[in-house]
């Protein structure tokens, strides 16, 4: 029981009316083993990284769904790199069309996980892309 | 991370690091001891409060209030919640942060998650160090939330001055109010959700049971109706938390207390560092191979053989 756990923050920012997506998600991770902290609705990018640093996650699961990622996302990467944050991997979920994904990557979004998506290969992707 | 750097930046009250210390300690990683001991001399100032009670009984709401009202009388907060792991996965979901959000910005609250990671009792193994790592940071108050106790997670007693055992109306008949357990580990008795039907109800049955307790000491354990949601009645429990450690301060109960403490944890550390080198001594070793097997086939019995490894392993050390 004593070996290193993969701590997880799965965050909904903005306005979401629901947050199944993300519970369906971190029981998933919680599932393969991981430690998933749970923030709840409307979160703000500065309660973002907040938590994430108060709670020394390796990574950041943003979820989404009302269209305002072009503006959320970049936020949360531009707090965490103020704050000198380059050890949490950072990944997101929702409905995001396929045209801003170039962007989001761009700003430090390490992959972006649309509808049906398998879990498993989301587990995967955490397991064998996080920081340390 | 250096130990230096984690020592320093704790004193100097970078969250970064006490979040980085508690994850080693957690991940029982051999610098955190390092730290520990380095800090040790700066801890013991804060008031450590624990909070217990079953399940949805809302303990994490009370927990948020409690922080507002200490804020309110400008002292800084340290928070720790501890929910279970699974047994099957060893995951966990650690969802008690929701509660918490309006103090989610508040430079001097500082909230920190753990799950159980397979340890009973309510808190997890590293929860007494996490403590400490929020002591040495700087935090007047400290408030630990144990996971949804059930009857007999009373570990919480053994790390804070004041126990918050939380009830809710229609929780059970008068039978169960006088089972052993939680119940006897209160200082204070919260009966929370008050505006559901049965509150008052609850309150006389913990003060028929707290009316028949013959080894109760000095200090009678009040019973206080709080609404976590509308925030009533948390003046006066905080003000209740307030003269529960002032009366352990003057009747000698701290002291005693922080003796006791010390003892326990001293003689625990010894005995399982002294395991730890016994085994590695022993450990794949051929003799000590043998000798099990030889438990197992009975022709040894394990008494005998725990007596003579012992007796040779300290005859071992004398020289």
């Amino acid at each position: 029981m004593s070996s290193k756990k993969i701590r997880v923050l799965v965050a909904k920012p903005g306005l979401d009316g629901h947050d199944r997506g993300a519970k369906v998600v971190a029981r998933a991770l919680r599932d393969a083993g991981m430690e998933v902290i749970y923030t709840g609705l409307r979160q703000t990018p500065e309660m973002i990284v907040r938590a994430a640093i108060d709670e020394a996650v390796d990574v950041i699961g943003l979820s989404i769904l009302s269209g305002a990622h072009n503006a959320i996302f970049p936020r949360v990467m531009e707090l965490l790199n103020a704050e000198g944050v380059d050890d949490i991997l950072v990944v997101a979920g929702g409905i995001i069309p396929e045209d801003d994904v170039p962007m989001l990557k761009e700003v430090g979004i390490a992959e972006v996980f649309g509808p049906g998506t398998p879990l498993q290969e989301i587990v995967d992707f955490i397991q064998s892309n996080v920081k340390k | 991370m250096s130990v230096e750097k984690l020592v320093e930046g704790i004193l100097s009250g970078k969250r970064r690091e006490l979040a980085r210390l508690i994850s080693l300690i957690e991940d029982e990683d051999a610098i955190a001891s390092e730290v520990l001991s380095r800090l040790y001399k700066n801890t013991g100032h804060a008031k450590i409060i624990g909070v217990t009670g079953p399940p949805g009984s809302g303990k994490s709401t009370l927990v948020t209030r409690i922080t507002t009202e200490y804020r309110k009388r400008e002292q800084s907060v340290g928070i720790i919640c501890v929910d279970p792991s699974s047994p099957f996965s060893g995951g966990a979901l650690l969802g008690d942060r929701i509660r918490m959000q309006e103090h989610s910005l508040d430079d001097e609250v500082f909230v920190r998650s753990m799950g159980t990671r397979g340890h009973l009792g309510g808190l997890s193994r590293a929860t007494s160090d996490a403590v400490r790592a929020v002591d040495a940071f700087g935090k007047d108050v400290i408030l630990v939330e144990t996971v949804g106790a059930g009857q007999s997670e009373v570990e919480v007693i053994e790390i804070a001055h004041t126990v918050i055992v939380t009830d809710v109306p229609g929780s059970g008949d008068d039978i169960q109010a006088i089972k052993a357990g939680i119940m006897e580990i209160a200082d204070i008795f919260v009966v929370n959700k008050s505006d559901l039907p049965g509150a008052d109800k609850k309150v006389t049955e913990i003060n028929a049971m707290l009316d028949t307790d013959q080894k109760m000491g000095t200090w009678r354990p009040p019973v206080i109706l709080t609404n976590g949601r509308t925030g009533e009645g948390i003046t006066e429990l905080v003000d209740m938390i307030e003269e529960h450690f002032a009366y352990l301060a003057s009747s000698g109960q701290l002291e005693a207390r922080g003796l006791r403490r010390s003892r326990e944890e001293l003689e625990q550390l010894m005995e399982y560092k002294l395991t730890r080198e016994l085994l590695s001594t022993l450990r794949g070793r051929p003799e000590y191979e043998n000798a099990i097997r030889e438990i197992a086939l009975r022709r040894e019995d394990p008494y005998t053989v725990a007596e003579r490894l012992i007796t040779e392993f300290l005859v071992k050390c004398r020289e």
